[in-house]
């Protein structure tokens, strides 16, 4: 289903709100990769970055149902995740560009994004061990009585690794407050998941754990916002763990500085940019006429602003003291501790 | 008796603080295979399922990686877990996120998370428990910054470290020698709490060092008892926490003897003893009369049958040789 299919109840101002609230997250993500791809380019941005172009719709839709206090576990592609569950785009930029003021101060770069004051618990440069992480937010929040969810964002590339199979099956037996999101874009790297998987229907692999499996058009946000709306009550009632199968796509490479095509073509890379989950959403809004062309434009601009003022401020950060880099081996929070041992 | 004179077992001394620290604090929960209702393989919890219900004593399936890192998850947003491995060899289908999660989160978020969690497991060469069921690996854990890794040698220690090590904000190894859990000691009826990274001056001497590692402990001391009819003046360190690695205790001893052993079950090549040897060798080679020694498990898979099991195994008499060899530099 289309955004532009996608049936809308009525000309609501809260729907209003909502979908303003949706496309500028969206627009907020794009625009900050956009930058970040170009920092790469330009040497600022160091290692690996994987950008979330043409994902969005799958954090925005998802976190557009999360509380501060609410847990997102998230993967080497992050960047998205990190910005749609708050962290601020300067501290993300900072970040990658290795400086101070970075969410992880210097000390991890794009694939160690840590922002635990906004419940975002980390993005991981190993594959699997976030869900496995957010199934023991999950537990603890049981544990503790509180209301709380935790989700765990993944790619294809994840569903083969033993981490998705141990991590839904204790989920689904203790009926944790999680929520599995399967951001299927197709390849893992540049492996095709058809070749990767015996049953590349990844929301059937649900039944086996005996809990909900979920399909969505992960380039509309419109629905993963419903669908995802579902899966949090559920996890909230108590009722478990939902796996939602969000079908999408990256239409940049696996990696900055990496090819776009070879192990899949332009037309299949062409095909998806015309789904472009923002441009999708544009259109909707336009038809609609809930707002005017302008004030979207307003919008655009505005996100485009805060990008590169996101970019400004990374390049302005100092760059962290070499006299801590002993700081937070443990607890003790001393350089004398981590000599110590 | 007098309470405070009481003896308990190892198995005893670690359940009662496990039982003490999850009456204190409520987000303490221990997970498992067998250690529910049925109260794990070598009693660790015995009793307490009854006391704390399913959700704190927790029976897991077959799934390390998978309650490793779910307890990763669980230590991030603000329970205490603790891991009950029931043998330590099954840690290593958790490596992975314990090596690249566990130990290096606290870093990546700037402190801001901190990593409360408990891994305990029974570890050693006995009762032809064979290969898959008699490993020692703690020093997987030295090498890798971010942990801590005690192994006790007295119910007294298995006690006030559990605790500690429940109470502290980082990941800490807590192994039980399977040769020790029924051996008897001196425990106080009142609570008390021992200090990670420390070790031990279990015996005092003024002609050699003996640095012992968990269950070579008790043979360090008799074989020292031995010499010391023969009139040699042994001192025994119950090394106790291999991370971090109690230097200065170790240097001042060898400050004393100018003779340092280090008897250790487990195999040598970059061992704990190695890294022993190293320290004192930067830190105090003027102090040294004679080389640092090594003894250790033999360099194989420690095998099943009782003859081939005892020739891996460091003996006493073994360690009364090593000496006499040493005192003889």
């Amino acid at each position: 289903m289309s955004a532009a299919q996608t049936v809308h109840t009525a000309a609501h101002p809260e729907q209003a709100l909502r979908e303003a609230h949706l496309y500028k997250e969206m627009l907020k993500i794009r625009e900050t990769e956009l930058q970040l791809a170009r920092a790469y380019r330009d040497g600022h941005v160091m290692g690996a970055c994987h950008t979330y172009v043409g994902q969005e719709a799958v954090a925005v839709g998802v976190c557009a149902h999360l509380q501060v206090e609410d847990a997102v576990f998230s993967t080497h592609r992050g960047h998205g995740h990190a910005l749609a569950k708050g962290v601020a785009a300067t501290e993300v930029a900072a970040e990658l560009f290795g400086r101070a003021t970075g969410c992880s101060g210097g000390r991890g770069g794009s694939m160690h994004l840590f922002s635990p004051e906004v419940g975002m618990m980390g993005t991981t440069g190993i594959v699997g061990p976030n869900i496995l992480q957010a199934v023991g937010a999950g537990y603890a929040f049981q544990l503790n009585g509180e209301d709380r969810v935790a989700v765990a964002f993944f790619g294809d590339g994840a569903v083969n690794n033993g981490a998705f199979h141990e991590g839904l099956n204790l989920a689904s037996i203790w009926d944790l407050p999680v929520v599995f999101v399967c951001e299927n874009n197709l390849y893992a790297t540049e492996v095709p998941f058809a070749y990767s998987a015996g049953n590349p229907e990844v929301a059937m692999r649900a039944e086996g754990y005996g809990c909900p499996g979920r399909v969505v058009d992960g380039n509309d946000v419109m629905e993963v916002d419903t669908v995802a709306g579902e899966a949090v009550t559920r996890a909230r009632r108590g009722d478990g763990p939902t796996l939602l199968e969000c079908k999408t796509y990256r239409t940049r490479a696996h990696a900055e500085g990496m090819p776009e095509v070879g192990y899949r073509t332009q037309e299949e890379v062409d095909s998806w940019k015309a789904r472009d989950p923002i441009a999708l959403l544009r259109s909707h809004l336009m038809g609609t006429e809930r707002v005017a062309a302008d004030e979207i434009s307003a919008w655009e601009d505005e996100a485009r602003e805060e990008a590169l003022a996101a970019i400004k401020f990374a390049k302005a950060s100092p760059w962290p003291d070499p006299s801590t880099v002993f700081d937070f081996v443990d607890s003790s929070d001393s350089a004398e501790a981590a000599r110590r041992s | 008796m007098n309470a405070s004179l009481r003896t308990l077992t190892f198995t005893e001394a670690a359940r009662e603080g496990l039982a003490e620290e999850m009456e204190r604090d409520s987000s303490i929960f221990v997970v498992g295979e067998g250690i529910g209702e049925r109260g794990g393989n070598f009693n660790t919890t015995l009793g307490l399922f009854d006391r704390f219900g399913p959700s704190r004593i927790r029976d897991t399936p077959i799934t390390e990686r998978g309650f490793v890192g779910m307890c990763t998850g669980a230590a991030m947003a603000g329970a205490r877990p603790v891991v009950d491995f029931m043998f330590l060899d099954f840690i290593l289908d958790a490596f992975g996120e314990l090596v690249n999660q566990v130990a290096k989160i606290q870093y990546m978020s700037s402190g801001r998370l901190r990593m409360p969690m408990v891994l305990r497991g029974c570890i050693g060469v006995g009762g032809s428990a064979a290969t898959h069921h008699s490993g020692n690996y703690y020093p997987f854990f030295l090498h890798q910054p971010g942990f801590k890794v005690v192994v006790p040698s007295t119910p007294h220690d298995a006690k006030g470290l559990l605790k500690t090590a429940i109470r502290s904000d980082d990941p800490v190894l807590f192994l039980e020698h399977k040769l020790l859990l029924a051996t008897r000691g001196e425990v106080p009826s009142e609570p008390y709490l021992e200090p990670l990274g420390r070790a031990r001056v279990r015996r005092s001497g003024r002609d050699a060092t003996v640095v012992a590692v968990g269950v070579m402990t008790p043979k360090a001391v008799a074989a020292a008892d031995s010499l010391a009819e023969s009139g040699h003046d042994i001192e025994v360190i119950d090394l106790v926490s291999i991370a971090p690695l109690d230097t200065a205790t170790i240097l001042e001893s060898v400050a004393k003897t100018g003779r340092l052993l280090i008897a250790d079950e487990d195999y040598q090549p970059c061992g704990v003893g190695a890294e022993i040897s190293a320290r004192v060798c930067a830190d105090g080679f003027d102090l040294l009369d004679a080389p640092v020694a090594r003894l250790n498990g033999a360099y194989v898979p420690i095998p099943y049958s009782p003859p081939l099991e005892q020739a891996v195994v460091p003996s006493q008499d073994a360690v009364v040789k090593a000496l006499r060899d040493l005192l003889a530099e």
